[in-house]
């Protein structure tokens, strides 16, 4: 019962960025995944990749307001790091003998197929944003991300006005949306 | 002036910072004009990307910083690698033989029978797949075999050239362009053949050998460039047990194959998610050659087969052609290629034979040298 409690909070913890959350998370699952990849052709540093994308993924399923994961977190992280680990040797034409599987696995494909398509919307954007030039990607990733207003953008980068400010904005985002739709539209 | 103002208040409006009054005067706006309605709709969408960006961003962040942070503490140690990999040595000294066995077989058979031919690499992905390509040995005895076929008409692979691999591929825009498989270009150049026998130069545009799809276009002045393409590509998925078939060049020779069966599983080989598994006879040379539903329109390009179980094939799904298209385009902003998407409601009623008859100019056999 303790056990589960603990899992509950760490998956709250990791909905909400939380650092130690995270920390936690690595320190106890991220040993597993580097043995499983480490004796199925593959480096530390394919177990890093790896277990990062597993986390995204369990990240993105903790985000969505139906979560509920019906295993543990360690046999989750296992099952998406299998199925990812074996499409990438695959790809790397690398398969030569059934793999080594110690765990205990689920099926996963549902949540990959998702993981896939926000995988992929995020490399068009990030990809969108890059291919922007300056001032216009600071200038966004300061609106957007960095949720500055329009005033503070306006100081940082020299603009006599919030307006001049609004103006550049807006033809920047233009530009990103256009960028962003047209790849989108293409891959969905 | 007025745009800007616009987006600002249709970006407030998604983001609640329009004060309720503003609220009820925008949504009557909004109601009684639909391309503010559709600006309102594109901009929701482009928030809630920028939103998954920018919390999956932070989030990669944090997982580097948290990673980075343990590695330096001596978190993990590298050491408990070294068994492992001693035995990943001994298994792989294990596999070389046995394939290097396989492949004298091979070679073997590929010389001594024109019927059966395999083509094995040893980069493959252990011994259960096998590519789809043609044996080059196969192919240069069929060049002697027609050798005063070829003769009267000068073959348009250059002299001194060797061909190494072939395939098959098709036609997906008219201008010429034409996808197969990556792995059925070995070689540097590539000439293809249509189904009347005929040679053209092709140049390889761009090859993906992790999708295993490639690109070629033809340049050639004998190609006489189609008014438009009969099929569409089917972006959605296809169902399991849907009849499909297929058109190629599997055979020594220059005749076109038909080839049907159905879809036997949503996924590749070991769950790969890029591709799925189809029941059908796939023989060497099917490789890059397109599947199509019983509607006609274009589901997946065949690729690997698995070796031991008859007549099991994987093939590519379609919406990878459209993220190879896109990679393209990306590339090259001045491509002026066009593909042909399914809209899901022109089911085609035509007969199969009509289907193929029609389809058979469209598909070319692909040969690469070096």
């Amino acid at each position: 019962m303790k056990a589960e409690l603990n899992e509950q909070a760490l998956l709250k913890g990791l909905a909400n960025n939380d650092s130690k959350a995270v920390e936690a998370l690595y320190k106890s699952h991220f040993n597993m995944i580097q043995h499983f990849v480490l004796n199925n052709n593959g480096s530390f540093d394919d177990a890093r990749d790896i277990f990062q994308e597993a986390m995204i993924t369990l990240y993105e399923k903790v985000q969505s307001s139906s979560f509920v994961l019906t295993c543990q977190i360690k046999t989750y992280l296992f099952s998406i790091c299998k199925h990812l680990w074996l499409k990438r040797l695959h790809q790397m034409d690398k398969y030569s003998s059934p793999l080594s599987i110690h765990e205990e696995s689920i099926s996963v494909e549902e949540d990959i197929v998702v993981f896939e398509k926000k995988d992929a919307a995020f490399a068009i954007m990030d990809r969108a944003l890059n291919s922007l030039g300056e001032p216009c990607k600071s200038l966004l990733e300061g609106y957007y991300i960095n949720k500055k207003g329009m005033q503070e953008l306006a100081k940082d980068f020299g603009y006599t006005n919030a307006d001049n400010a609004k103006n550049q904005k807006y033809k920047c985002l233009m530009r990103l949306k256009k960028l962003f739709f047209t790849q989108y539209n293409i891959g969905d | 002036m007025e745009d800007i103002k616009l987006l600002e208040t249709i970006e407030k409006y998604l983001t609640g910072d329009l004060s309720a009054q503003e609220r009820e005067l925008f949504e009557v706006i909004r109601k009684n004009t639909p391309e503010i309605d559709q600006m309102v709709m594109e901009h929701s969408m482009f928030l809630y990307h920028m939103d998954n960006y920018t919390r999956r961003r932070q989030f990669t962040k944090l997982t580097e910083k948290t990673f980075q942070h343990l590695l330096t503490a001596g978190e993990w140690t590298l050491d408990n690698a070294l068994p492992s990999k001693a035995k990943m040595i001994q298994l792989w000294n294990k596999y070389k033989k046995v394939t290097a066995i396989a492949a004298s077989v091979a070679g073997f058979i590929a010389l001594t029978t024109s019927a059966i031919i395999m083509y094995f690499s040893p980069s493959l992905n252990g011994n259960q797949l096998l590519q789809l390509s043609k044996a080059i040995e196969v192919i240069k005895k069929n060049q002697q075999a027609q050798g005063h076929l070829l003769n009267e008409v000068k073959s348009k692979v250059p002299e001194n050239a060797k061909l190494i691999s072939g395939g098959s591929g098709f036609l997906i825009d008219p201008k010429g362009f034409i996808i197969t498989n990556a792995h059925v270009l070995k070689g540097n150049g590539a000439i293809v053949i249509n189904n009347l026998g005929e040679e053209l130069n092709a140049n390889i545009i761009f090859a993906d050998k992790d999708l295993d799809l490639a690109l070629l276009k033809i340049e050639d002045k004998d190609f006489s460039a189609p008014k438009s393409i009969p099929f569409s590509i089917r972006k959605k998925i296809t169902d399991l047990g849907e009849d499909i078939f297929t058109l190629g060049y599997p055979r020594n020779d220059n005749d076109i194959v038909y080839g049907k069966g159905y879809l036997s599983a949503q996924t590749g080989f070991e769950g790969d998610s890029s591709s799925f598994q189809i029941q059908i006879s796939a023989n060497p040379g099917y490789s890059g050659a397109p599947l199509f539903n019983d509607r006609g329109e274009l589901i997946g390009i065949i690729s690997t087969r698995q070796k031991l179980a008859e007549g099991v094939a994987f093939a590519i799904k379609s919406n990878k052609i459209i993220d190879l298209i896109a990679a393209v385009k990306e590339m090259d902003e001045k491509s002026e290629i066009k593909l042909k998407i399914s809209k899901g409601n022109n089911a085609s009623t035509a007969k199969r034979k009509d289907q193929i008859s029609k389809y058979k100019p469209y598909i070319f056999s692909v040969r690469s040298y070096n």
